[in-house]
């Protein structure tokens, strides 16, 4: 299956569950909403046209920092912007972040050995409570039923987003130990900032 | 003394054991231990001899490789890229600027992909050697060991001489690879592969009909085609099981498509069939870099029209202080020979014209004031490299498995986000189902098989 007639056969079945699609550079993306990820994957595991039995990749964008990358001191003062390197253009142009209001999206990848072809999902997930570096992001439901694969990847995204997983079986950090403070890949987690165990600089 | 009047009778004593009160026990195994390939912990609940279950801890070895990338330029993140694999380097340069090609969209010259191929190919062969030869180490074979890794050091010697490093290579660049194969490649390519065959040959000797490694191998940390698939797993792993998944056949990328090679498969997902796969595996690489090398296109030689050989430095700046430019338009100069890839006069066949994102040569950037402000101007941050908006998943077949890079970008002059899809992640997820059942001692070679590389699993 091409990159559009994929995003058109889960469409059609799921009209209210898949809130945005495209394909930008071939990548076939669809992003549906919270709750309706469970049927959505079930439905493209299953289908005899999709099989997508594999889940190849399952990880986390925090989308709080997206486009507010610091100016270099130079272009700050001048006023000159940059454009890309290279404007190559697009007959699918990206149409940005999943959504302004959810600062996360989940976004699982997907390969059918049977029929080669690839989707990505993309699950926006908000803010629930608290905010900064101790907001508590939404739930999403666990796929460690469908995949196992999903079991440990899961718990990465844990780990690194803090984004819970509901119904996941064993829900522990995985790359980081128990007492680690916050969620390292947040964006507003501070690349050089020291852990409790680990200690102050000398 | 009195005799006991009734001997213990033979039939009381299975009774007794059977009444025993018996425990689990509890077995660590690392982090660091002897057997353990990196450093990873496995706790094991043993039933006698036999596994019950396993806790797998990894982690021991992350290094924040997603954060890092996330505050560098993109090609910064290229040296980080061999940390990955660190056994296989090349496979992961290789995918990750063909991600970021992807994302800005450009395209590389042909001889460039063929170039990108055969040193991955001589990585694999590399990679698989240390999985073989350890896995065979383990279990007592220490010659195998030994010759396996004598045959990689032939083919490190070769990267050595394309890259200028053995393990930490940075070869390639986005839009391209650093320098040109170096001359008399190919002969030394197969005098290399001729030392290859001979420890390959000769291990399978000591090994394939060994009774020891079969009864060791055969039959132990089994997984069904349908399990591997659920769990994610990918590479020779996958292809033990019998499923005939290759990124490189399915999803073909570079110029694997018109390479011949064939895709090995187990029948029983064992830890020998993964153990033939990997074997054959390397005898397919060397097939695919001999006929890569065989069809190398050649591409335009910068060399001066009328005098058909590269022009030196000094000649270059007399015609130009003569006016006499036409000769030296899309030419480069040849400049001081310790220079490294200053023979390089395939240059511009091997990277994408596009100087916006491509680094320069070393030649260029040492030699002449265009290289050098070329160069300065794509280091210097918010200056290099600057994607569009967008976000791409770029797989390549590494070493242990499908290696994807999932690349966002917000415009920046850093990748927003870079996520890599290690290939022995999902393996190692699938450990405790692998080892469950099995005998503790069978806990070697199926830990063996996986080919764990903290570098990539924890990054």
């Amino acid at each position: 299956m091409t990159s559009d007639t994929l995003i058109a056969a889960v469409t059609e079945r799921f009209p209210d569950g898949v809130t945005a699609s495209h394909s930008y550079r071939g990548d076939a993306t669809l992003v549906l909403k919270r709750e309706s990820l469970l049927e959505v994957a079930a439905f493209i595991k299953d289908d005899p046209a999709l099989q997508m039995n594999m889940l190849v990749d399952l990880s986390a964008v925090d989308y709080s920092a997206f486009g507010k990358s610091p100016v270099p001191a130079f272009f700050a003062s001048s006023g000159v912007t940059l454009g890309p390197s290279l404007q190559i253009p697009d007959k699918d142009p990206w149409p940005g972040p999943p959504d302004a209001a959810a600062r996360f999206a989940v976004v699982y990848h997907f390969y059918s050995i049977s029929h080669k072809h690839r989707l990505r999902l993309v699950v926006p997930t908000p803010v629930v409570s608290g905010h900064g570096d101790s907001a508590t992001a939404g739930e999403v439901d666990t796929l460690s039923e469908l995949w196992p694969a999903a079991n440990w990847l899961e718990r990465e995204v844990w780990d690194m987003y803090g984004i819970r997983f509901r119904g996941h079986p064993d829900l522990r950090r995985i790359l980081m130990y128990e007492e680690f403070e916050g969620h390292p890949l947040r964006k507003d987690y501070p690349v050089k900032r020291r852990q409790p165990l680990i200690g102050p600089l000398n | 003394m009195t005799l006991p009047t009734t001997p213990p009778t033979a039939s009381t004593a299975p009774e007794e054991t059977s009444d025993l009160d018996t425990r689990d026990m509890m077995l660590n195994i690392g982090p660091a231990h002897p057997a353990m390939h990196g450093i990873v912990r496995i706790v094991a609940t043993l039933e006698g001899e036999t596994v019950k279950d396993t806790d797998v801890e990894i982690g021991y070895l992350h290094r924040g490789f997603e954060k890092m990338s996330e505050i560098v330029d993109y090609n910064g993140v290229i040296p980080y890229t061999d940390r990955l694999n660190y056994v296989s380097p090349l496979i992961n340069n290789q995918g990750y600027c063909m991600a970021i090609e992807k994302l800005l969209g450009i395209e590389v010259p042909e001889r460039c992909h063929y170039i990108r191929v055969i040193v991955s190919e001589i990585s694999r062969i590399g990679d698989h050697l240390t999985c073989v030869g350890a896995g065979a180490m383990e279990l007592g074979a220490f010659t195998v060991f030994l010759y396996m890794i004598k045959a990689r050091e032939h083919l490190w010697e070769l990267i050595e001489k394309v890259t200028g490093a053995r393990l930490t290579v940075t070869y390639c660049r986005v839009g391209g690879v650093k320098a040109d194969l170096p001359e008399g490649f190919a002969e030394l390519c197969s005098e290399a592969f001729v030392e290859t065959r001979k420890v390959l040959a000769e291990s399978h000797t000591l090994l394939t009909r060994n009774r020891i490694f079969i009864d060791r191998m055969s039959g132990v940390g089994v997984i069904s085609a349908e399990d591997a698939i659920a769990y994610g797993i990918t590479g020779p792993f996958l292809r033990g099981s019998g499923v005939e998944y290759d990124v490189r056949k399915d999803c073909p990328y570079a110029v694997y498509d018109r390479l011949p090679f064939d895709v090995p498969v187990g029948t029983q997902g064992d830890n020998m069939d993964r153990y033939l796969v990997r074997m054959e595996e390397m005898e397919q690489s060397m097939r695919i870099v001999e006929a890569a090398l065989s069809e190398l296109p050649g591409g335009p030689v910068l060399t001066n029209p009328e005098t058909g050989r590269p022009i030196p430095a000094a000649e270059m700046v007399d015609l130009a202080k003569m006016g006499d430019i036409s000769p030296l338009s899309g030419g480069c100069a040849v400049v001081g020979p310790t220079l490294e890839g200053s023979g390089g006069s395939h240059y511009s066949s091997i990277a994408a014209d596009h100087r916006q994102v491509l680094l320069p040569a070393k030649e260029d950037a040492y030699g002449n004031i265009e290289g050098l402000m070329r160069q300065f101007k794509l280091v210097m941050l918010g200056h290099g490299i600057k994607a569009p908006k967008g976000e791409v998943y770029f797989p390549v077949e590494g070493a242990n498995g499908e290696l994807g890079f999932y690349i966002v970008s917000d415009g920046a002059g850093s990748p927003y986000r870079v996520r890599v899809r290690p290939p022995c992640f999902a393996i190692m997820s699938a450990l405790s189902k692998l080892l469950e059942g099995d005998m503790m001692a069978d806990i070697v070679p199926t830990f063996g098989s996986v080919n764990m590389i903290g570098g990539e699993l924890d990054r």
